[in-house]
């Protein structure tokens, strides 16, 4: 009976062609990433959606704002503004500081100091896969986003753009347990690899050895090794270090210094192009080479580690 | 025939709203698979509008919207659907409480399937709420079942007899 009102191929075959273009797609997904484009497609199908759901959200900010009092905003501006003439008294101590920084490093030959270009993106208040973390931001290709592209809030590193639409992107945050991000020891120098643990507020600093000179409240920078984030932001501050006899690594664990699961709002990081001025071994070189590509992730890291010993070199 | 699709597109888009819409920290682990619930009932009541292939194309979205590997959904939809479908006229006669065991069995598979793709990706979940979703699915498929049904009389059949 079912073949008269069934046409095409039957449930079977179709069934068993999905399923294979399923595998296939995850398999190509996983191993190549070369579905963007296709995903990127998809994403701005599902768009309306998401910023319909978003909407209601978006409002009620918009009418806490427009129905607050005249008051608390007098009280508010106020507030801003003392705050910004704290900051701005701090900014010139932090503009000589870093007038002389540039100065010392034209002395020692080193790389210029790098910029980053910023852009506010706002969270859009959907939820994604509930065991990992993910947030989805209403900034896309068409405002030059890029996979692998460092987010930040005001407190410090919050992770990495993995997929981008047309008009909407999708960030990994740092606590996802397939991130890992390269850090340093802000007291000591000491570099490491914070992984994500899954949970939105613990990382792991894994293989460190029992011996090693780490204390809870040391304040883990971002190095700027493999090239995806930049170097100097504050990652995570250490909350627990244990030494369990008869392991061979101690167990550090961390709290993310953003605020990963409060910030409604973001900053896309782009980096300027002095900083890929790669590959480059003598230091008389490096004026010339500024906008030689980086090669590789590795390369860029051993460098930047011959130049910092030629930098101590000299210094001696 | 035109309408039933239009309503149960309608549906499927209401879904998919449903199961992505943001909920508090303590119920996401909670949140019923909606779309695949909605599914299910569209395959039993028109198989021969909506069966695999709108179920692949809506797991994919659903991946895509949800960060997961590109065919992760896709894969378990596709399967649950099948079975949907090929015992749909054994599924439309049984009591309200037989689909649910069976819908139960199917929403099960899947989520194994899920669980399967992120431990070989190696982040496997810890926490046995993964498989939570599954049993807020089955207990909300009556209600599912008799709104869809509502909808579908109203939107549809009524007109036909006019």
């Amino acid at each position: 009976m079912q073949t008269l009102f069934i046409r095409g191929p039957s449930a079977t075959v179709r069934m068993a062609v999905l399923v294979i273009a399923s595998i296939t797609l995850m398999t190509v997904d996983h191993r190549w990433h070369s579905l963007e484009i296709v995903r990127s497609a998809l994403s701005s199908v599902i768009y309306p959606l998401q910023y319909s759901i978003d909407l209601p959200i978006r409002l009620f900010y918009w009418a806490d704002e427009a129905l607050s009092s005249q008051q608390t905003l007098l009280e508010k501006n106020r507030e801003f503004q003392a705050r910004h003439l704290e900051n701005r008294v701090q900014l010139q101590k932090l503009d000589i500081i870093e007038k002389e920084n540039d100065r010392l490093r034209k002395l020692l030959s080193a790389i210029p100091k790098t910029t980053e270009r910023l852009l506010i993106s706002e969270i859009i208040n959907v939820d994604v896969d509930p065991y990992r973390q993910l947030i989805l931001l209403n900034k896309g290709s068409s405002n030059d986003v890029h996979p692998g592209q460092p987010i930040i809030d005001a407190l410090g590193i919050m992770g990495q753009v993995i997929h981008v639409g047309p008009l909407s992107s999708t960030a990994m945050l740092i606590t996802d347990a397939s991130h890992a991000i390269p850090v340093q020891v802000n007291r000591t120098g000491l570099r490491a690899i914070a992984s994500g643990s899954g949970k939105i507020d613990q990382l792991n600093l894994r293989h460190l050895p029992q011996s090693v000179d780490i204390k809870v409240g040391d304040l883990l920078i971002t190095s700027g090794l493999g090239g995806t984030f930049p170097p100097n932001f504050p990652v995570a501050i250490i909350s627990k270090v244990e030494r369990p006899a008869g392991e061979s690594f101690a167990l550090i664990e961390a709290k993310p210094h953003a605020q990963l699961d409060k910030s409604r709002e973001v900053l896309l990081v782009w980096r300027n192009k002095a900083e890929q001025a790669e590959p480059v071994t003598k230091a008389d070189d490096i004026a010339d080479g500024q906008n030689a590509d980086a090669d590789s992730d590795k390369e860029q890291s051993v460098t930047k580690e011959k130049r910092s010993d030629q930098r101590r070199g000299n210094r001696e | 025939m035109n309408k039933t699709l239009r309503i149960g597109m309608m549906t499927i888009i209401g879904a998919f709203m449903l199961a992505i819409m943001p909920l508090p920290d303590w119920a996401v682990e909670f949140r019923p698979e909606w779309v695949t619930l909605v599914l299910i009932y569209w395959a039993m009541a028109v198989p021969a509008r909506i069966g695999v292939t709108v179920a692949w194309f809506t797991g994919l979205l659903l991946d895509v919207s949800y960060g997961t590997l590109m065919g992760q959904h896709a894969i378990g939809m596709v399967l649950v659907i099948y079975v949907i479908h090929i015992q749909h006229q054994r599924l439309r006669v049984a009591s309200l409480m037989q689909q649910a065991i069976v819908i139960f069995f199917l929403l099960l598979i899947k989520q194994l399937l899920s669980l399967w793709v992120d431990g070989m990706l190696g982040h496997a979940p810890d926490s046995w709420l993964y498989f939570m979703p599954t049993i807020t699915s089955t207990l909300l498929w009556p209600w599912t079942y008799l709104i869809l049904r509502d909808l579908r009389r109203k939107f549809s059949v009524e007109k036909h007899f006019q």
